[in-house]
Formats: C-alpha cells, structure tokens, sequence
C-alpha cells in the first residue's frame, strides 16, 4: 500500500498524542506525526521512503475508545484521536514481540557482523529486553553466499521486508520476495534461486542499506574474511628499482 | 575476614570462557570499595571449595551445558537467594548454544575424531556429560537479575552490584545490552 502524495488542499486535523496538543495533515500517519514532532515509537519494518508494510507490529499505540491496538505506520491521523504511545501495556507487548523475534531465528549479537549497528539489538536495549522469556527454536536457516558483492543470512533475517520494497520501490528490479508461511517464510531471489544466479539483481547493494540486522551484508567484512593481498609489493618494487 | 554485616556473594562459571569474570575483575580499584560492602565466599577467585548453606547473591557465568552445569546452577538457586545471570551466555547461550543446530553425537565427532590426528576418541570419564540442549540459565532455573553483554563491561557490572547494594531494583538495559 503506498502512500498517495500530498496534495495542496488537505485538511488538517487536532489531535493528542502522549497529551501533548498536535495538529497534522489528514493524510498523515500517526508514525509521521510522532516523528516530526520527536516522539519516539520503535519500529523495524517501517522506513520513511519505503511502502508500508505493517508486519513487525513494534510500533503499536492505543487509541482512546478503541479496545484494540493499532501500528502507527498504517493508520491514519483522525479529528480529535487520543493516543497514547508509551503506556505499561504497550511497553509489555512490545518485549514480548522483540522477545519472539529473537527466539525465532538465531540472533547472536556477540558474533554478528552487525554487533552495534542492530536496530534489532538496538530497540531489545531500548525497550528492556535483558533477557528472552520463551524458549529459542533453535532451527538452522541457510546463509546465501552466492553473490559476489553480497551474502543473505537467514538466521539474522526478521522478514520486515525493508529488502523486498526497497529493490522493487526504488530500484525497481524486484528481485526480491517473500517465500513461504511461517517458520518456513523466507526472502527470496528471483525465484528461490541462489542470489549470485540472478539476472535481475543489479548489485546496487539498497537492501543491504536498508536491512535493520546483519541478515543482509557486504561480503568480507567478518573477520575470517579479512584476507590481505601483498602481491602488489613485489611487482611495485621491482618496477621502480628497474627505472 | 568476613562481618556479619556484609552481603555474601558467591559467583562461578559454567559454559563459558571466564570473561565475565574478567570483566568482574576489571572493576579494578573498585574492588577494594566493593570489598567494604561484600564478601565473596565462593568463587573461582577464591580459595573456598564449597558452596556454604546460605548465601544473599550468587552470579553465575555461562550457559547450561552439562550434567556439572545444570548441578551447580541448580545448587546456586537452592542456596543464594538472589541469583544473577552474568553476561550473554548465562542469559541468551550465546556461543555455547550454537551447537544446538546439531546433533550432539556431530558435535562430538567433530571435535574429538574428525580433527584430532591423535588417538581420536570421545571423552567418557571424568568429564561431565553434555545436554543434548544448551540453556540460558533462566531455561532451567529462576533468575532474579539478567546482565548481557560478551562481557558485561566492568561499569555494567559495578552499576548493577551497586544498585543491588543500595537496596534498589537495577535497570541493566540502562548499561549494557545483548553483544555489548
């Protein structure tokens, strides 16, 4: 669902959010809303500048008189909403979302290329997680080498889908997709082809860029891959020795 | 030496390689203040060889990986009223427990006959055996306090203890995080 652009003549809407007075064009989404005026909601699959998706559900808020939860990223701002973004309740649910995510797939922060650059590590610390309540899956997903210039890890991947919107959206190659239902869901390229096979990518490197976790990188930056090349050396030296 | 009033605190590594406990000692001149306050009266860092009857906190480093493992953590719950899991495999298995991915008996082979190229066989006595699972603490007993990181850095650590002394509840994601 992409958002229309703006028109001159949209309508501004009052509302409150947290109990702070705010006004917004009407075509605004809650999550723009909060942050323009620098109120912070966690969220993983929403990026300004890509579609919204509305799957990790991290950035819920509670709407006065309405006795179920809403993602800020895909529901509009309403005349007179009250809502509230950072209530005991939310801040529950929001553990318990982070918690499950990190006990589907195998998020080892201490070994990951992505150690301190998360937005997965980043939002548990945020928002308390200091430790997983439910019990870890434990199931091994593939690690997609294949590319020359980049690697897929799907134990790292949080199907937020940031990848697959921005490589259709803004590159425009959709190379990639989702695959599958639930622990089987996965990110595909092309179809379900190794990612160096493709004939679609077009290497532009947009979903590493945009991926929250180290699911997706740029090949050679884990340590074993840190392989010097001195064979320059040799050839340089002789060559300048000889003139 | 130690008073009646001080808190006991008893500490000891189970799956892991000792960092956090390294970490622990990188409190460095802290130390001594927090000697003033507790008293360690069994631990890897000291001499006592038994876990006494009752203890006010115990810290425990490391996953659960072993028979010797789940023992000590199950012995640390019975005696220590208030337990702590120290650091990233205590809390989450980190390292240890990605071999859960496999099958023990792969895990095995692996490391005791497909590299060895002496006498390659599989260690049966005087060894504890391993868990066909690795697990956070808390997968097997109750833990009251969770201080991640791969270690906990030594400000983290001195935080969490000094809240703990000061009689407040700590807020550890305030100091450290998973993979700090």
């Amino acid at each position: 669902m992409a958002l229309p652009a703006t028109t001159p003549n949209v309508r501004v809407v009052t509302l409150t959010i947290d109990g702070r007075d705010l006004s917004a064009r009407e075509d605004e989404t809650i999550i723009e809303v909060c942050r323009e005026n620098q109120i912070p909601i966690p969220s993983l699959c929403y990026l300004d500048g890509l579609s919204i998706w509305g799957g990790c559900r991290l950035c819920v808020v509670e709407l006065e008189g309405q006795g179920r939860l809403f993602a800020a990223c895909s529901t509009r701002v309403a005349e007179g909403m009250r809502i509230q973004t950072n209530t005991e309740k939310l801040q529950r649910y929001r553990r318990v979302i982070i918690e499950l995510l990190f006990a589907e797939r195998n998020h080892v922060c201490s070994v990951c290329v992505s150690n301190g650059h998360c937005e997965l590590q980043w939002h548990a610390q945020k928002c308390g997680v200091d430790h997983v309540s439910v019990p870890y899956r434990q199931a091994a997903y593939p690690v997609d080498s294949s590319h020359e210039m980049f690697r897929m890890d799907h134990n790292r991947c949080i199907l937020c889908t940031r990848c697959v919107r921005v490589c259709d959206e803004i590159e425009g190659a959709h190379t990639k997709d989702v695959m599958g239902r639930g622990s089987d869901c996965q990110i595909i390229t092309d179809l379900a082809a190794p990612w160096g096979d493709s004939d679609t990518c077009t290497s532009c490197g947009k979903c590493v860029q945009v991926c929250p976790t180290g699911a997706l990188v740029k090949q050679g930056t884990s340590a074993g891959e840190m392989v010097k090349d001195q064979h320059f050396l040799p050839i340089l030296a002789r060559r300048r020795h000889a003139q | 030496m130690s008073t009646t009033n001080k808190i006991t605190v008893a500490t000891t590594w189970l799956d892991g390689c000792s960092g956090c406990h390294m970490s622990f000692l990188d409190m460095d001149e802290r130390l001594i203040e927090l000697a003033q306050k507790i008293d360690i009266v069994y631990s890897p860092l000291v001499d006592a060889k038994e876990l006494p009857e009752q203890v006010d906190v115990g810290i425990l480093e490391g996953s659960i990986s072993s028979d010797d493992d789940l023992e000590k953590a199950k012995a640390f719950r019975q005696h220590c009223k208030l337990l702590i899991s120290l650091g990233d495999c205590a809390v989450n298995g980190n390292v240890p427990a990605m071999r859960n991915q496999f099958k023990l008996s792969d895990v095995m082979d692996r490391a005791y006959r497909e590299n060895v190229t002496l006498q390659p066989q599989i260690p049966n006595r005087e060894v504890p055996a391993l868990l066909k699972t690795v697990k956070p603490i808390h997968g097997e007993v109750r833990v009251d306090v969770f201080i991640p990181g791969c270690p906990p850095s030594a400000d983290a650590i001195w935080h969490v203890l000094n809240e703990l002394i000061e009689g407040r509840v700590p807020d550890p994601s305030s100091v450290t995080r998973f993979g700090a």
